[in-house]
């Protein structure tokens, strides 16, 4: 859309606590992402299952790497290992 | 015009023709999700049809949108078409599921888009509750307004053929 357009975009559901939690290890990471809010119904998340193959969320897409991916645990640890400071723990 | 009582909202102090569109950003709905936006990224793109109305499930909105989709002027390739109210995304997203809609919605629950075009209106009746005034704008690549219409009377609606003549010309 623009030329500040973040990187990463998550899919997200209001409230949802496995999101919040790449939300969470997105900030820690200091990483620009925009969020895309869909409907709780299963049937109505069209999007993300156009995008990744299943209806859950979250899910996200990173343009830097080409990524695309659901699940809250999987997601945590690619931030972490991609963008997370190897040197470090 | 039909024979009823309709209530004078007085002047506004609203921005017109030559102007440049207050920018904002708010959620915008589509048939999918929705997520921020602002109003001059999508200018940027094309010309924007900005129409504010009062919250989904209100007759005014219900004839609105059956009106600009009778004439497809929610579907135009030159324009993209932006509806404005103070609805959530999830009210918005069952007006375009019902009333099979080809635009986008900006969500604003707080109102604070139109005091920033000067159409708020306080709902009598409805304490704590203010949404816009009818009002359409039509704003061009440069972010100016080309088009600007404001109800002053409740309800009101705009002139349908005054837009397409303004798109037309644009």
């Amino acid at each position: 859309m623009s030329e500040s357009e973040p990187p990463i975009t998550i899919y997200r559901l209001q409230a949802c606590p496995f999101c919040e939690r790449v939300v969470r290890t997105l900030t820690e990471l200091d990483i620009d992402y925009r969020s895309r809010y869909i409907e709780p119904m299963h049937s109505e998340r069209n999007v993300v299952k156009r995008v990744t193959g299943v209806r859950t969320v979250p899910a996200i897409v990173d343009r830097n790497t080409g990524v695309t991916m659901a699940e809250s645990a999987n997601i945590v640890e690619y931030l972490e290992q991609t963008y997370g400071d190897h040197g470090g723990q | 015009m039909v024979e009823f009582d309709v209530v004078d909202l007085g002047p506004a102090d609203h921005p017109t023709d030559g102007d440049h569109a207050p920018d904002f950003t708010r959620p915008l709905v589509n048939t999918e999700f929705w997520e921020n936006v602002s109003l001059s990224t999508l200018y940027e793109d094309a010309p924007v049809l900005l129409l504010f109305h009062p919250m989904d499930g209100a007759f005014p909105a219900t004839y609105l949108w059956n009106e600009l989709r009778e004439r497809d002027i929610d579907d135009r390739d030159r324009i993209q078409t932006v509806g404005l109210s103070i609805s959530t995304p999830y009210a918005h997203k069952q007006l375009i599921e019902s009333r099979d809609i080809d635009a986008r919605l900006f969500s604003d629950p707080s109102n604070e888009v139109a005091e920033q075009y000067g159409i708020a209106h306080d709902l009598d009746g409805m304490a704590g509750i203010s949404e816009p005034r009818p009002a359409t704008f039509l704003i061009d690549e440069a972010g100016v307004i080309r088009h600007a219409w404001v109800g002053s009377e409740w309800p009101s609606f705009p002139d349908y053929d005054e837009i397409e003549a303004a798109i037309e010309a644009l």
